[in-house]
Order: C-alpha cells, then sequence, then structure tokens
C-alpha cells in the first residue's frame, strides 16, 4: 500500500473541501472494497479523508418515503424497521450482499461506490481502461464468464457488482451529494451509474469531491409484492452471476405497477423496462412472467462466456416474479 | 568464521559462533537433526549463511546503533487510542497500518490470524462495539475509541465462552488457522439471533421478530464469512447449533451427522 495522509473530517463541509482540493485524495467510510484495492496497487490514494465521524447515519421517515443516511450501516439498514417493513425488497438485497462482517463495516453511500470485481480490473498485469484509460480491456478477449451482457463497450465490459443499488434502481430512489461550492444535488438513482462508453474509468457522475449524503427512497406500493433473487456460485458470499429485484403492484387481480432490475449484467444496475412495460395491466400469471422474462432478454448482447447469463436471466425474471407474488 | 572444505558436521556443531547456535535455534534445528542439516551444508559453510542473514536484517532496520530496537519506517503517523480486550492502548503507528497489523505486531495479540489479507476468508474476524468486521480491512487511525474484542478476550479468564466449549466438545476444527475468527463470528452471530437480526434465508424480513431460533441452514448462511480449508464444517455448524439452542448434542451420534444437500 502507497504512503497516505490521513485526515479526519469533522463535518460534512470540510470533508469535501479536503477532498475537492485534493486530486490525490479520496473519502473513506467503512474501507472494505477501497483498503482491498489499495492493497492490490488498484487504488493508490494519497490523502484519505474519514468520514465516519460525520452526523449522517439517519433512517428516517421523509416525505412519505423514508431518508436513509450516506453513513448508515448496511446491516443496520436492512434490519432497520422501516425499512424491512416498507422496504423489504432493499433488505433482502442488502442481505444477498457480501457477508455479515462486511456488512457490518459497510455503509450504503460506499456500497453505491463500489467498484467492478472484474479480476482484469484487479490483476495491474492486465489491460484495463477502467484503471488505466487508454490500455485496453483483457476481458474482451478474455475469460469473460461474469460480464455484462447490456450496454457495454468496445471499451469495458465489467459489471457493477453491488446488490444494493440493484433494489435501489428498482425502487426509483434518489442520491443526494454535496458538493465543493456547499450547495446539494439530488440524481434519480438510474442516473447515478454511468454505461462504460468511452470512459469506463468513471463509474459514477459524482464529480471529484462529491459527497454522497443520503438515498432517498420515495413512498412505495411495493412492500408486499417484492423478491430480490440472487443466482450465484455458491449458495452464500459471492457475487451475483445475474440477479434480479422484481417488486409489483396489484390491484383487482392486474399488475398496476411493476419493476424489474438486473444486477451481474451491466456496467450498471439493468432496469428492465421493456419487461416491465409487458407486465403493465396484465394478471400476474406465469405466462406473463415468461413474456417479461423474455422482453428483458431480447436486447442481451452475450459473449464468449456469458452466453448462458441470457436463459439463467430468463428464468430468475420468472422466479423472481413468482416468488413476489407468493406463487414459489 | 567460514568453515574449510573439510570440516566434518560433528566438529562443525562444535564450533558454531553464538550467532550461529541463534540461527539454528531459529529455525528450529536440534540435535541429530542438527547434525545433519550441518553435514549436508557441507562446503558452503553455515558461516556464509550466517552473514547473509545479518546482512539482511542490518539492510532491513534502522542504522541507529545506540536503539535496541527500531521500528520501520512510520510515515505519516496517527496516534489513535482505543480499547483492546478492556484494556486501554494507545500507538503511534503509520496510517497504513490495518487493525490487524497492528494488533499482531504492535500488541502481541496474534490470536487473529492473516489469512488472505483481502477480506475474503474471515480469519481476522474480531468484534468492534459489538459488531463482527474484518480486522485486515479496517484501518486502525479509524479505531480512535472504539472498544476492540479478539479471540484473546472472548473468555471470561479461564471461563471459556459456550462457542468455544462447544467448538471443542465438537472437534469444529482440524488445523485451527481459521477458529479464532470462526469463533468471533459466531459469538457475535449469536448477539445478533437474539436480536432478531434478518439474513438472506428470512422467510418474511416484514415479520417482526424477537430472538430467533436458527436452523442449520441459517448458521451456514450467516457463518458465510468464514472460510474452514478444512473443511470442518459440519462440526463448526454442531457447535454453534449447540451453543445456540443450549441442547447438548452428542458429537458422535450418527445421527447429528450432516449430509451434505447440495440442493441448499
Amino acid at each position: 500500500m502507497r504512503p497516505f495522509k490521513f485526515t479526519q473530517a469533522a463535518d460534512a463541509g470540510s470533508a469535501v473541501q479536503a477532498v475537492s482540493f485534493n486530486a490525490g485524495a479520496k473519502f473513506i467510510a467503512g474501507g472494505s472494497n477501497l483498503l482491498d484495492l489499495m492493497k492490490e496497487g488498484v487504488e493508490n490514494p494519497t490523502e484519505l479523508v474519514d468520514i465516519t465521524r460525520l452526523n449522517l447515519t439517519q433512517i428516517k421517515s421523509a416525505g412519505g418515503g423514508v431518508s436513509i443516511g450516506a453513513l448508515a450501516k448496511n446491516t443496520d439498514t436492512a434490519n432497520h424497521p422501516l425499512i424491512r417493513q416498507d422496504y423489504p425488497l432493499l433488505t433482502q438485497a442488502i442481505l444477498a450482499g457480501a457477508s455479515a462482517q462486511i456488512r457490518n463495516m459497510a455503509t450504503n453511500g460506499g456500497n453505491l461506490l463500489q467498484r467492478t470485481r472484474c479480476s482484469y480490473f484487479y490483476d495491474v498485469a492486465m489491460q484495463c481502461n477502467k484503471r488505466e484509460p487508454g490500455t485496453g480491456c483483457a476481458a474482451i478477449g478474455g475469460i469473460n464468464r461474469n460480464h455484462a451482457i447490456f450496454g457495454a463497450s468496445d471499451k469495458c465490459i465489467a459489471v457493477n457488482p453491488s446488490d444494493m443499488s440493484v433494489a435501489l434502481a428498482a425502487l426509483d430512489a434518489v442520491v443526494k451529494v454535496r458538493g465543493a461550492d456547499g450547495k446539494e444535488r439530488s440524481i434519480p438513482f438510474t442516473d447515478f451509474h454511468r454505461l462504460p462508453g468511452d470512459a469506463p474509468e468513471k463509474d459514477n457522475n459524482l464529480q471529484h469531491g462529491e459527497l454522497i449524503t443520503s438515498i432517498e427512497l420515495p413512498k412505495s406500493n411495493f412492500a408486499s409484492h417484492s423478491y430480490y433473487l440472487k443466482v450465484r456460485d455458491r449458495a452464500s458470499y459471492a457475487f451475483a452471476l445475474v440477479s434480479v429485484a422484481a417488486a409489483l403492484e396489484l390491484s383487482g387481480g392486474k399488475i398496476k405497477q411493476a419493476r424489474i432490475a438486473m444486477g451481474g449484467v451491466a456496467h450498471k444496475p439493468w432496469r428492465a423496462t421493456e419487461a416491465e412495460k409487458v407486465l403493465i395491466g396484465k394478471a400476474a400469471t406465469e405466462e406473463n412472467f415468461k413474456a417479461a422474462a423474455d422482453a428483458a432478454m431480447k436486447s442481451a448482447k452475450p459473449l464468449e462466456y456469458n452466453k448462458f447469463k441470457i436463459e439463467l436471466g430468463k428464468r430468475a425474471i420468472v422466479l423472481a416474479l413468482r416468488r413476489a407474488t407468493g406463487k414459489a | 568464521m567460514a568453515f574449510e572444505e573439510n570440516d566434518v558436521a560433528l566438529d562443525a556443531d562444535q564450533q558454531m559462533t553464538a550467532d550461529e547456535e541463534a540461527l539454528l535455534d531459529e529455525l528450529g534445528i536440534f540435535g541429530e537433526s542438527r547434525r545433519k542439516f550441518l553435514g549436508q551444508l557441507g562446503g558452503v559453510g553455515l558461516g556464509a549463511l550466517v552473514l547473509q542473514v545479518l546482512a539482511e536484517e542490518k539492510a532491513l532496520a534502522f542504522s541507529d546503533s545506540e536503539t535496541a530496537y527500531v521500528a520501520p519506517a512510520v510515515e505519516n503517523p496517527v496516534t489513535v487510542s482505543f480499547t483492546v480486550n478492556g484494556a486501554k492502548k494507545s500507538l503511534e503507528l503509520d496510517s497504513r497500518m490495518t487493525l490487524l497489523d497492528a494488533l499482531r505486531e504492535r500488541l502481541g495479540l496474534t490470536g487473529s490470524k492473516k489469512g488472505c489479507d483481502h477480506g475474503q476468508c474471515g480469519a481476522c474476524t474480531v468484534i468492534i462495539d459489538g459488531r463482527r468486521v474484518l480486522a485486515c480491512l479496517t484501518l486502525t487511525a479509524q479505531c480512535e475509541a472504539k472498544s476492540v474484542t479478539t479471540i484473546e478476550g472472548i473468555a471470561k479468564g479461564t471461563d471459556l465462552h459456550a462457542i468455544q466449549t462447544a467448538f471443542i466438545k465438537h472437534d469444529a476444527f482440524q488445523c485451527g488457522f481459521c477458529t479464532p475468527g470462526q469463533i468471533c463470528s459466531a459469538v457475535a452471530l449469536m448477539q445478533e439471533a437474539k436480536n432478531g437480526e434478518a439474513s438472506y434465508l428470512t422467510a418474511n424480513v416484514r415479520q417482526k421478530t424477537g430472538a430467533l431460533q436458527l436452523s442449520d441452514d441459517e448458521i451456514r448462511e450467516r457463518m458465510s464469512g468464514n472460510l474452514c480449508r478444512c473443511g470442518a464444517y459440519p462440526n463448526i455448524v454442531a457447535a454453534i447449533r449447540e451453543a445456540h439452542t443450549g441442547k447438548a448434542t452428542d458429537p458422535m451420534a450418527i445421527s447429528q451427522m450432516e449430509v451434505h444437500d447440495a440442493t441448499v
């Protein structure tokens, strides 16, 4: 690990100032991803600004929904009565990720900023446009079993590793951030993370020094019919091959609102809007679930080693919808 | 210090300097094997080996001969005061130093193990302020005013924690390297179950619950952050089940042995 200056931030304003004025500085909260990347030499900050003492740990009702602090721990968020009762999809998604130890360390803001687990990104001996822009992508012609089937570019085929983010995309959350000018801005969740395009080094649309302060969950009518399904190589403590956040609002035997988001398939949490359109106004039947799954995967562009994700994705969507409606 | 070409092993053993004796002691080479080792060393001579080791040690240390022990270079020093197993500690250390390294290298608490050092194995699990965490991915600099419990602080004096007793009874280890992490993790798991905390296997997270009775599948899910390369998992689950339920089981009874269900 390269030497770095360690700074304790007293408040959000000074934390943002400290990072904004040093291009080599980064915030550190739980550190469970950042320290690992620093040990690997993937991240080499010259200064870490510790934000864990900032007062951003609230989880509270706000405007009909719930506001969750950027520095609340993943464990505390998943187990908070407001989240368990009104956003069980988020509870499930958080608990599908990592291990108990890591969820105890990880903060909500940090979860959104965790970096891809693409093995070529992690290995500093390999070409990677995300780690070192312009060097190429070793994954494209490499072992790309875990990589993207949606929205990839010829520069990067990495996927976003977060489970929590998949649920937040389905729930239409909003990310509040604070910039160097002291002003707050709100970013709709589906605009928070980026597709790789020509700049895969940018995972999201934050400016350097901008600090996530909270994640706002709008009022939800999905609590009775939602499910987070994660498919992985082992039963627990592994990243998703494919995951599905499914949420339905049912009314009079018909689907009034539908949300489908997928993990493990794209550079950002992937909203399957085509599938959602298929479901709206229909009955919650196996046949309609299958039609939605087909629609979701229609635009998939698999790579050499991840063609299996198309069929797996379809089955995962159907199973998630079944479980969301109490049918399996 | 160098030996002549024709020195025989037994003679060499008698001619060793204090440095050479110390080196062989450090290498754990005694008695018969020491003589054999010296015999095999033959013409190369132990002296050359000693010289090389001493040179490396000097290269690694600072050249201040006045100081008995000189720590390696500390860059960006930070001072941290925190509690470890009930005792107040104050350390000045490199900002890069993880809690795991501070425990092992600075406080002599080598119970917490460095398995992968990347947050993938759980061997370094400790409890901070009541929550199990990974010491290898925790900066000591972030531990100011926190209370850390390591495996050395789990028992009360000579009274073992119920999890420790159950691990011994059920032979819940083979090599033992993952055991301190497994035990710290299981101790915290018991509290999480008492708190009614959910897991990915919880059937309905909306249902309010008090203290939980965990199934074996739940124990496996909640312990998935602790890997055991010896594969002592069935015994680890049996030990945690016994401590968690309070119901004693016979570790030798066939009915307690698990058949792995690949569909889980």
